[in-house]
């Protein structure tokens, strides 16, 4: 092995910055599933009669399904019966009081991540009240809102404020009966965002879980529903990109978005969970069923999102095109490390006429992981003139690391146009030492090279966040050199 | 400023340098000459540090330090600059991101702060005017599409943002048509100073009329056989490089 690809190894040989424990009291179930588990959530959550027999319809149907395995990705079989289903942590009464008494690295990580002061002392689990005034903070911004209508809540209180725009759309672009998962979280979700911006309005700003109130706590079976009625725009942002605090072991999400006519509705994700160390040991099961209905005439919907984290990712953000005129967007960076494992591509299916569809996807892996594409282009038979373009780019840190691609494309439809183009490639020693002989060192260096290769997408994420996404792709590969 | 004695050094166990000796005063221009497969571009890797070269003899000094044992960015961020010979392209970085992260490897070594982001303007501009370069330039990938002119003349500007105590130019005549040839001579011509060093390497003469040496030394089969004035490079021009195999300093086998 060359001096240049040791280097590169130790540098792929990051530890994970933030795999801290923050000791918190909750109340949960005792593990275990069953129908009376489920009524008891809903009970908690005081649901109403229609949502709990949606959950356990969603329950009955789980049962007879089985786990998928069709993705590229191993792992040993989940025990479902050994997962608790509802955790939700007590009053914060004992953790940290103030920044003061939060671990130094800790904030240095966030502060290299760029998040906000406020956001880094609730991340490290300071009692919020303590540091700043969350009140005043978060009524500004939703009074702002309410002027303008717009619904931004946890999905457990529109239940509660606004169950006839829950009913009618949950469950309508991904049903319950989906697959594995969605049907898993279906019956047991704990909570999330419901977002409904109303005709003709344009959301005045990122809604984004650093300002939603509650967003502490946002649990394994997370479920998300957001709705862009006629004429109206939204962009959300999923996630921090700093680390969270989540010791278990699965994580099963649910996002449900619809666009109506000429709505639009950008959605991006930074995913920066515990990835297992570098044998592949512990991590999060990221197992997420992300969809978006077009459904009106000229509607468009992008997804963009850096996966960086979690042990295995299996998620594939969709949107099927049902309106005329309708446009689908993916852009994607999925960086694996170590023993990561990652099959993540996205779906666009053309039912309208005159729709089209983007996919830009890059791959990036290192160390011992496993990255795949997956993706399906399908035209219907009255998708005339429907567009797809595809590019699926993986990039090779070392040889022990490996990237697949799976494009699925299947057209009923003669006057469709559909591109697909890949690329593999190493990182090449001749960029490396062009930047060193600038005198940047191998991780800056690294980072670089890496940041431009993901271009495409970064280019695609709102200001704030194409920052801290940069930031995460150098500390996610970086290593213990210097 | 640098020191080079009796250097050898081998590429996959073929030996290519075999026993330099050079010494490059602050403030002079050397021009390193020879035909293809010398190992000139061999002795620029070498100095820079580049992996795959193994020096298997021999010692180079650089402001009285051992220059060998420092990693690359180590020697970039004291003062060695390479102008490579073909300027790599690296796709989606713009060219005035790695102009900035290079000057401020540079100045945090020096121990000065992160350039101003209007300081760091001025001087780009500034320097631009000197190799004739357009500021859109700036913002395009690093050598992505450019022409074999423009990544020599980049190689140039970053030369004169990064201001380099020595600065090594491999071929940068190469693949240049006359203009091309003149902007990017009276652009090195611009960044002669006293306590800056250039070696030039090339395999023609003609540079050498726009950039005038102070010393000419020609390198044949991993030495140098021949060292002289710039008298010595208009010799060359007329025999070629063939006299030198019979020439007294040309003990080759
Ligand atoms: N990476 C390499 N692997 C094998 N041989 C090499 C390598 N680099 C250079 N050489 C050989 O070393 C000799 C000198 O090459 P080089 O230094 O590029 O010459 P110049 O720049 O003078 O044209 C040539 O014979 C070339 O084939
Ligand atoms: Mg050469």
């Amino acid at each position: 092995m060359t001096d240049q690809s040791q280097q590169l190894e130790s540098i792929t040989q990051k530890e994970y910055k933030a795999g801290f424990v923050t000791d918190i009291e909750v109340d949960s179930l005792p593990p275990g599933l069953s129908e009376d588990v489920v009524r008891q959530i809903s009970m908690i959550k005081n649901e109403p009669e229609w949502m709990l027999e949606w959950r356990l319809k969603a329950y009955r149907h789980w049962l007879t399904m089985d786990t998928p395995e069709w993705a590229h990705v191993h792992y040993p079989e989940i025990d479902y019966q050994e997962v608790s289903y509802y955790s939700a942590p007590k009053k914060k009464t004992d953790g940290p009081k103030s920044l003061d008494e939060v671990d130094p690295e800790l904030l240095k990580t966030y502060e290299k991540l760029g998040v906000p002061l406020d956001e880094r002392a609730r991340l490290a689990g300071v009692a919020v009240d303590a540091v700043f005034d969350s009140v005043s903070v978060s009524n500004t911004f939703k009074d702002k809102l309410a002027e303008e209508g717009i619904l931004f809540m946890p999905i457990s209180e529109a239940i509660q404020e606004h169950p006839e725009l829950v009913k009618k759309y949950i469950g309508s672009v991904v049903p319950h009966k989906d697959n594995f998962y969605a049907a898993l979280n279906s019956a047991v979700f704990t909570d999330g965002s419901f977002v409904y911006i109303p005709k003709g309005v344009r959301c005045p700003m990122e809604l984004s879980t650093y300002f939603r109130i509650n967003a502490a706590n946002t649990g394994q079976f997370e479920r998300t529903l957001i709705i862009a009625d006629d004429d109206a725009y939204v962009s959300y942002l999923e996630g921090c990109t700093a680390p969270m605090r989540d010791e278990n072991q699965l994580h099963a999400a649910v996002v449900e978005l619809v666009a109506m006519d000429r709505a639009e509705i950008k959605y991006s994700t930074v995913q920066n969970w515990y990835p297992g160390d570098e044998n592949g040991k512990g991590g999060i099961y990221n197992f997420v069923t992300k969809r978006a209905a077009c459904r009106g005439e000229s509607s468009k919907v992008s997804w963009t999102q850096v996966e960086t984290g979690s042990a295995i990712t299996w998620k594939y953000p969709s949107v099927v095109l049902q309106g005329d005129n309708s446009i689908g967007e993916f852009y994607s960076v999925a960086v694996t490390n170590n023993m990561q494992q990652a099959d993540t591509g996205t779906k666009m299916i053309h039912l309208g006429k005159n729709t089209s569809s983007t996919i830009i996807s890059k791959g990036i892996s290192a160390g011992r992981s496993q990255n795949a594409y997956r993706g399906l282009v399908r035209v219907g038979p009255n998708a005339d003139n429907a567009r797809n373009y595809t590019e699926c780019d993986s990039l090779l840190m070392g040889d022990t690391c490996g990237a697949h691609t799976f494009p699925y494309i299947e057209v009923k439809n003669p006057t469709a146009k559909v591109e697909h183009e890949a690329s593999t490639s190493k990182i090449s020693e001749d960029q490396l030492f062009y930047c060193k002989q600038r005198g940047l060192d191998t991780e800056d260096a690294v980072s670089m090279i890496v940041n431009g290769f993901c271009k495409q997408v970064i280019r695609e994420l709102p200001m704030e966040f194409a920052v801290e996404a940069q930031n995460l792709l150098g500390l996610s590969l970086e290593g213990s050199v210097g | 400023m640098l020191e080079i004695k009796n250097l050898h050094a081998s590429v996959d166990g073929k030996e290519i340098l075999r026993g330099i000796n050079m010494t490059v005063n602050p403030g002079e221009v050397h021009a390193i000459m020879g035909p293809n497969g010398a190992g000139k571009s061999t002795l620029s890797n070498v100095l820079a540090g580049r992996d795959g070269y193994e020096v298997t003899q021999g010692e180079v000094i650089y402001k009285g330090q051992n220059l060998l044992e420092l990693e690359p960015e180590e020697r970039a961020q004291r003062g060695v600059f390479l102008a490579f010979q073909y300027p790599v392209e690296i796709p989606g970085v713009s060219n005035i991101y790695l102009l900035k992260a290079a000057l401020n490897a540079v100045r945090k070594y020096q121990g000065l702060e992160e350039v101003d982001a209007i300081d760091f303007l001025t001087l780009v501009r500034d320097r631009m005017k000197l190799v004739k370069m357009d500021e859109q330039f700036l913002h395009r990938n690093v050598n992505e599409g450019f022409s074999g002119g423009e990544k020599k003349r980049n190689e140039i500007l970053q030369m004169a943002v990064l201001e380099p105590a020595l600065a090594i130019l491999d071929e940068t005549d190469s693949g240049l048509d006359i203009d091309a040839l003149k902007t990017v001579a009276e652009g090195v011509n611009a960044l002669r100073a006293e306590d800056r060093s250039i070696v030039m390497i090339t395999h023609y003469q003609r540079l050498l009329d726009h950039i005038v040496p102070d010393f000419v030394h020609v390198l044949s089969e991993g030495k140098i056989v021949k060292s002289g004035d710039k008298e010595l490079a208009k010799e060359l021009e007329k025999s070629g490089y063939s006299w030198i195999h019979d020439a007294p300093e040309g003990q080759t086998a």
